[in-house]
């Protein structure tokens, strides 16, 4: 536990140590989004007070569920829509009054938005020749560009004659023969089926690494997140919940959205009711136990967050823990073996076994798990949520 | 999120008044305030040197009750109804068989539907005068043969007006037709020939009520231009078969009781209004009549 | 019966129809191009009275001055009502697809008017609002009236290409340094050619052959179609056909020149449209 400690404390000094010699290629500082509907009545706060930052070289992910406003975060930084408030830099450069063919930033689209009147090589070159870049010149790159993406010999065919993935590879390609300093997609993988996704998100890592460009990377998949990026950034109902590297984020969730949406989770929420060195002991409302942390005072609301896989059972019970409930159903997914026991309050705790462990039917069981299982959650959603809704704009 | 995926630069106001403006000023002072002035109009009275005034009366509408022109209100929907029912029964089965020929002839079978309609349409009605008038070519033809002694009468009657009509407005009710009849899924004749329904059967269970939007909309574009197409009746019904639009023409054109002409342009806006309606209570989209 | 006897029936039978069809269409075009040859020279012009091209000649010898004058008056009506429709009709579908405005639904409105309501009640409709203004009936008149009936089908045709429109294209061209213009030059307005042209295409075929709202309109002015209604009565003169032979076989090669481009675009659509099947 304390190894586990000291690595997290490391990893957190790590993080700050990079934060402080990478170049910020884009930061948002206090940027809101609100639509105002058609009629002037009533609008919608999409994006709050979001502050971010993106370093030089990385590859971050927005994080969320639809409507939580990580596509309007990137339009904005894409220049398609404007901010109500805050201000974006590219490259330590205001760029709020600038027009999106301004920015040197470019974008792959969901829907890959190729010319389709143009074959792949105009499309690819298309944005040379707005530079008037010499056509040798503009030829010769496409060509290369072609090549990276594993598109060469296709100059000659339209948009309509090109399978998904195909096209996903020309979108990529004529966004990144600019060479912009920073690559925004938005779920381009979104169209593909799950083995060409599959394949497509190494091939985008590979193509990240090698060219080391900037990418802020929107999906709503968060395996996707958890394989591909250096930092992710989580945002829900337009607030921005955490931000961290893939093992930070998965270990330590900030607030509830957070552990939930990164992978299923159990979560016991209560109060502390005693702390003596670092146990805590935490009544919750059906039951209670004890759990080893620091900084939490009595009275202090928690969460505490349990991973299936991690929850313990016993029939008989187990010192420091007092919650009991009835074994409701099991069912097998594949090899899993997953159990919903019904706590007293009525909550669903959800046990993933390997197969062949079978509890009895309406079953009395006592629930536990090793201390380093549990993580800890300070009562942050609050905190996090009313401070953006509490911006003045 | 979806929702703001359009274009949301700057300001709309601008950029909407500069595109849709000119048109909005075309509808409005072409065609919103003409048709107003005309219901105006349909309230004013003569003065005693035939010029209309701003004087209000229903004189007008109470014109329009006159036996003479009663007669021809229904005369013209029978042209009309008969007109579209022609045009239903002759066009359906051929825009099914050019629609679903395996022939790679398929888009000049189409164009030859198309191409007699980039001929003036009076002179190609005036052909059918040439055709079978008295002295006209069916009937020289006829009396060459011995068939006949004296010609017969094919001119001037409603039966010539229907034929000029389904002329010319023939083409309207196979284009819908042949979309409708074309975006029919081969498959689900084929199920259906497949679990053991007949020919006949599939057409009137899987056929044509899937194209029955095609049928609709064919039939809206015919009936009601037909109303006032009085240009045909004029040359081939010899004032015998007169439509709406003749009695109006004459109002504007001979009479010159502009204020009359309207109430009665006011008749026929309204018989358009409830046919239309009609239109979309049975589902029919409005797009698919400005082919 | 035999399935297959009876299948060859139903076939002989429906190429019969069809048959039958055709001619009943091209008919009066029969009659029309052979007239433009008869050598009778007595009204109605009726009776065959041998084969001359007579009439094609007289056609530019002088004699039949106002008949042609009438035709450059209905092709120069047509190419400006076109042109101005084709500009209005293209920006207002543009912006009525992109743009949210109060009033939108009661514009959209408006346009299913000139479609469906007869003819001559938009032709006596202008014809009372131009005089109510005292704006003299003429070319004008004529003009403007024709860019009232064709705006609508230039805005359907437009818009139903519209509807398959990807915005992010124009967003992807302004991303990689276009501008505004120059992403409506190379961009909008060539994706929406196809769409643009066929409207194009309608408003003027409407404009040549429209009697009806022409002559409420026209004044003194004279388009081809009119100068014929006044011909009728006392016989259309057979150069009227010979101008309408040579109207005919110019429109077949235009539309079979154009129509060629359009196909070889319309190959690439059915491509992707089977692309999507699979």
């Amino acid at each position: 536990m304390k190894r586990a400690k000291k690595r997290f404390e490391a990893n957190k000094l790590g993080v700050m140590s990079v934060e402080e010699t990478r170049k910020k290629m884009v930061e948002m500082i206090g940027v809101n989004k609100i639509y105002a509907d058609h009629d002037g009545h009533g609008s919608n706060h999409v994006v709050k007070d979001l502050n971010l930052s993106v370093y030089e070289g990385e590859f971050l992910t927005l994080l969320g569920s639809s409507g939580c406003g990580k596509t309007t975060t990137l339009r904005m930084v894409a220049g398609f829509e404007e901010a109500t408030s805050g201000t974006i830099h590219v490259e330590g450069e205001s760029v709020g009054s600038k027009e999106p063919f301004e920015r040197d930033v470019n974008t792959v689209f969901q829907s890959y938005a190729l010319f389709p009147h143009m074959t792949v090589h105009d499309n690819v070159a298309y944005g040379l020749k707005m530079k008037k870049v010499k056509k040798p010149e503009i030829k010769k790159r496409v060509e290369e560009m072609l090549e990276l993406v594993q598109l060469g010999g296709f100059e000659k065919r339209y948009p309509s004659q090109l399978s998904g993935g195909q096209k996903q590879r020309v979108a990529i390609a004529r966004a990144l023969i600019n060479q912009p300093k920073v690559l925004l997609l938005d779920e381009p993988l979104g169209a593909l089926d799950l083995k060409l996704r599959k394949q497509m998100q190494i091939e985008l890592k590979r193509l990240q690494k090698k060219l080391n460009i900037t990418f802020i990377y929107v999906t709503h998949d968060q395996e996707e997140a958890l394989i591909m990026s250096d930092r992710i950034a989580i945002m829900d109902s337009g607030v921005l919940q955490q931000v961290g590297d893939p093992t930070d984020i998965y270990e330590n969730p900030k607030t509830k959205f957070v552990a939930t949406f990164i992978g299923e989770t159990n979560l016991f929420e209560g109060s502390v009711a005693e702390v003596s060195g670092d146990a805590i002991g935490i009544t919750v409302e059906s039951g209670g136990f004890t759990v080893k942390g620091a900084n939490f005072a009595a009275g202090e609301l928690i969460t505490v967050s349990v991973q299936p896989e991690k929850m313990l059972y016993s029939a008989t019970p187990v010192p420091g823990f007092a919650l009991q409930g009835l074994v409701k159903d099991q069912v097998y997914v594949g090899s899993i073996l997953k159990t919903i026991v019904v706590l007293s309050d009525g909550q669903e705790v959800k046990i993933e076994r390997l197969a062949g462990q079978e509890l009895p039917k309406n079953g009395l069981v006592y629930l536990f798990w090793n201390d380093a299982d549990a993580k800890l959650i300070r009562d942050m959603d609050s905190v996090v949520y009313e401070a953006a809704e509490n911006v003045t704009l | 999120m979806e929702k703001h995926s359009r274009h949301q630069f700057r300001s709309n106001t601008l950029p909407a008044l500069g595109t849709v403006g000119p048109v909005g000023i075309v509808l409005l002072g072409l065609v919103a305030v003409p048709l107003i002035y005309v219901g105006v109009m349909s309230f004013c009275s003569l003065d005693q040197y035939g010029n209309y005034i701003y004087q209000f009366t229903f004189d007008n509408y109470k014109n329009l009750l006159n036996p003479s022109y009663i007669q021809i209100y229904v005369q013209s929907l029978l042209i009309a109804l008969a007109t579209t029912i022609i045009c239903i029964v002759l066009g359906y089965p051929f825009a099914y068989l050019i629609a679903r020929t395996e022939s790679k002839r398929k888009n000049l079978l189409y164009m030859l539907v198309i191409i007699p309609f980039w001929t003036n349409s009076l002179i190609r009605i005036y052909g059918w005068r040439t055709f079978l008038g008295d002295t006209g070519w069916l009937n020289s033809l006829l009396r060459g043969f011995g068939i006949i002694d004296a010609p017969i009468e094919f001119m001037y009657t409603r039966g010539a007006t229907i034929l000029g009509m389904v002329y010319c407005l023939f083409p309207f009710m196979i284009l819908p037709l042949y979309s409708a009849i074309e975006k029919l899924d081969k498959n689900l004749l084929e199920a259906s020939a497949d679990l053991g329904a007949k020919g006949r059967k599939t057409l009137l269970n899987i056929t044509i009520p899937l194209t029955k939007g095609g049928i609709f909309s064919g039939s809206i574009m015919v009936f009601i231009p037909c109303l006032g197409y009085f240009f045909v009746s004029d040359i081939l019904g010899g004032g015998n078969s007169d439509v709406i639009g003749n009695l109006i023409q004459r109002q504007f054109q001979k009479a010159n009781n502009w204020p009359l002409g309207a109430a009665i342009s006011i008749i026929l806006i309204l018989i358009t209004l409830v046919l239309v309606k009609a239109y979309q209570k049975a589902g029919g989209d409005m797009d698919s009549l400005g082919v | 019966m035999n399935k297959k006897l009876k299948k060859r029936i139903f076939k002989v039978s429906g190429t019969s129809f069809c048959a039958l069809v055709y001619a009943f269409l091209f008919l009066p075009i029969v009659v029309i191009v052979t007239n433009s040859f008869n050598a009778t020279t007595t009204k109605p012009y009726q009776t065959w009275k041998g084969f001359t091209f007579d009439w094609y000649v007289r056609l530019f010898d002088g004699s039949n001055a106002s008949l042609l004058d009438s035709f450059k008056n209905t092709i120069i009506i047509a190419v400006t009502s076109t042109l101005l429709a084709t500009v209005i009709g293209t920006l207002a579908a543009v912006g009525m697809y992109r743009y949210t405005f109060r009033g939108k639904s009661v514009i959209d409105g408006m346009l299913y008017i000139p479609v469906v309501i007869p003819e001559i009640v938009i032709g006596i409709a202008l014809l009372t609002i131009f005089a109510l203004v005292n704006v003299p009936r003429g070319m004008l008149t004529l003009i403007l009236s024709h860019v009232s009936f064709s705006i609508p089908f230039v805005i359907f045709n437009v818009r139903a290409r519209l509807a398959g429109y990807d915005n992010s294209i124009e967003e992807a061209s302004m991303d990689l340094g276009a501008g505004r213009i120059g992403t409506l030059l190379r961009i909008t307005l060539p994706v929406l050619t196809p769409g643009i042209l066929g409207g194009a295409l309608l408003a003027f075929t409407l404009s040549i052959d429209d009697v009806i709202i022409s002559k409420f309109v026209a004044g003194n002015t004279y388009t081809f179609p009119l100068k014929v209604w006044d011909s009728i009565k006392s016989g259309v003169s057979p150069a009227v056909n010979a101008l309408s032979t040579l109207i005919l076989i110019g429109t077949i090669v235009f539309v079979v020149l154009t129509q060629s481009n359009l196909l070889k675009s319309e190959k690439r659509k059915s491509f992707k449209k089977k692309r999507k099947a699979r």
